[in-house]
């Protein structure tokens, strides 16, 4: 077993799980704060057309794919917001609409451009298969999503407690709000080649509610979800190696699945 | 420390949500030492008034002016407290973690906490006998004890103005009490209480000043005055009857 981990692809695999892990470990204190998992589900599939049409129209590469993917959650955001407002419907059934209106139409692009493992890849990651530039991506766009939300960790938890009080100490909740689900998109995207865009999900969103039965503040809860994390992801990587399990991607939200599960159990446990 | 000599003054006032007319011709002063009551029916603009002062809303015509200055110039002096229930439920966050919220506007996004804050957070903590539930978590404190939680946020914030937005709604009468004694010991501290307000039966006990509206300014002035005026008991009793026989 041990010599498997010898070998670069796994090497680089490991790597990219504990990068990955940690940094969504860490965006996942701020989806369970904002209480937004569905808008997140809504956001990563949004971001299948955007990397479908990058390939139609520039060819499928990485730099494409994730610029492709920014502009498709960009777009899908910024039409949610304003047919909300024009139609007065709830921005989370227009969402509902656009994103699964987005999906249907990335996998018909996707499925008419290349084959089925192409799509199988961006629906369900692969994440044996990076390359060091993907590696690399990961690490730095991971560097800047959790530095920026350290930097205005202080902001984004008063508004996420009280919108209203924030405000009036000066925070601009708005431009804070938009910021924050730019920073998620980013997390996303670099989620997206590792465990692609319906697994994703797992990984933004176990962590922290892994931790939140321990857990009293929200200083804690950051770097606590990204450590749990990243070690859940790698443990699922490891089980799946180990038992050469198909699908890596699974098997990392399946054992954070599981963990969340045990957490309940034991926090059930001693609560008594 | 005295402060009566900071002064908040309001100069024709008035906001409107669309085409909607919420509040017009505000006209009144007010100064550091003093409690002020908002009373009047629902949608009389109460609540319009506290938002405009905390900034919550743009001023759209009229002029507030606090210590001879624009009100927008002096945000971290006001603090606003909204109503108990207001913050999202189950938010892992303590009390000390909510009263170290109000120094958010010494030390804006990047500063660390300095001695300086500690020693704010802590004294506003000491204040209001907070110490022995200061690791507790706010969700598991009574309405009383998370009003007084919100107070020393404010303290910690070093706010001269505290704006309240219906405060008592909620407290059981040993929280009242208590909560009634806070904010006398506060304007004798030198603060301003705005707070708005239905309980009428305890407006003169609570407060030294009152503003009834009703859309627009109807009185202003000493409390027991304002609860005699024939013009206010007839607003204040067509929305709270049995509260104003009470009260008479």
């Amino acid at each position: 077993m041990n010599e498997l981990f010898d070998i670069p692809l796994y090497q680089r695999a490991i790597l990219a799980t504990l990068i990955i892990g940690f940094v969504n470990g860490y965006a996942s204190a701020f989806v369970l704060l904002h209480r937004s998992p569905l808008k997140l589900t809504a956001l990563s599939h949004s971001l299948l057309p955007g990397v479908a049409l990058a390939a139609y129209f520039v060819g499928l590469g990485v730099l494409s794919a994730f610029f492709g993917a920014v502009i498709a959650a960009v777009i899908i955001g910024v039409l949610t917001v304003l047919l909300s407002r024009v139609t007065k419907i709830s921005d989370d059934t227009v969402l509902a609409v656009l994103y699964t209106g987005a999906f249907a139409a990335g996998i018909m692009v996707l499925l008419k451009l290349g084959s089925n493992q192409d799509l199988e890849n961006w629906l369900l990651g692969n994440i044996l298969g990076l390359s060091d530039f993907d590696l690399w991506m990961s690490f730095v766009v991971g560097i800047i999503a959790v530095a920026l939300l350290s930097l205005f960790r202080r902001a984004v938890v008063i508004k996420l407690y009280d919108p209203e009080v924030a405000a009036s100490l000066g925070i601009r909740t708005r431009l804070l709000e938009y910021a924050s689900f730019a920073v998620l998109i980013l997390v996303l995207v670099t989620t997206l080649q590792a465990v692609g865009c319906i697994l994703a999900i797992g990984m933004i969103v176990t962590p922290a509610a892994i931790v939140r039965p321990y857990i009293s503040s929200p200083e804690t809860l950051f770097p606590l979800s990204g450590l749990v994390g990243a070690a859940g992801s790698a443990l699922g990587l490891y089980l799946n190696i180990h038992f050469d399990l198909p699908g890596a991607g699974a098997s990392i939200a399946a054992t954070l699945a599981a963990m969340f599960l045990i957490s309940v159990v034991l926090r059930s446990i001693f609560a008594k | 420390m005295s402060h009566e000599h900071h002064q908040l003054d309001l100069t024709g006032v008035g906001f409107c949500y669309g085409n909607k007319e919420a509040l017009r011709e505000v006209n009144f002063s007010t100064h550091c030492g003093q409690r002020l009551a908002l009373l009047g029916p629902n949608g009389a603009g109460k609540t319009t008034l506290i938002r405009l002062l905390a900034g919550l809303l743009p001023l759209q015509s009229g002029n507030i002016q606090w210590r001879e200055n624009s009100i927008t110039k002096a945000r971290r002096e006001i603090a606003y407290l909204p109503q108990v229930d207001q913050h999202q439920r189950n938010f892992p966050i303590r009390v000390k973690d909510v009263v170290a919220m109000g120094r958010f506007p010494h030390l804006g996004h990047l500063h660390r906490f300095r001695k300086i804050d500690r020693e704010k957070i802590n004294e506003a903590i000491d204040l209001m006998n907070l110490g022995d539930i200061a690791h507790r978590q706010i969700d598991q404190l009574s309405g009383g004890q998370q009003q007084r939680t919100f107070i020393a946020r404010a303290l910690a914030q070093e706010a001269h103005v505290l704006l309240l937005d219906e405060p008592f709604n909620g407290l059981d009468i040993e929280s009242r009490c208590h909560l009634s004694d806070s904010l006398v010991e506060l304007t004798q501290s030198g603060h301003l209480i705005i707070a708005s307000h239905h309980q009428l039966e305890s407006v003169t006990q609570i407060f030294t000043h009152a503003l009834v509206l009703d859309q627009k300014q109807v009185e202003f002035g000493e409390a027991t005055k304002v609860m005699e005026s024939e013009s206010v008991k007839q607003i204040l009793h067509s929305c709270h009857p049995h509260a104003h026989e009470r009260a008479l």
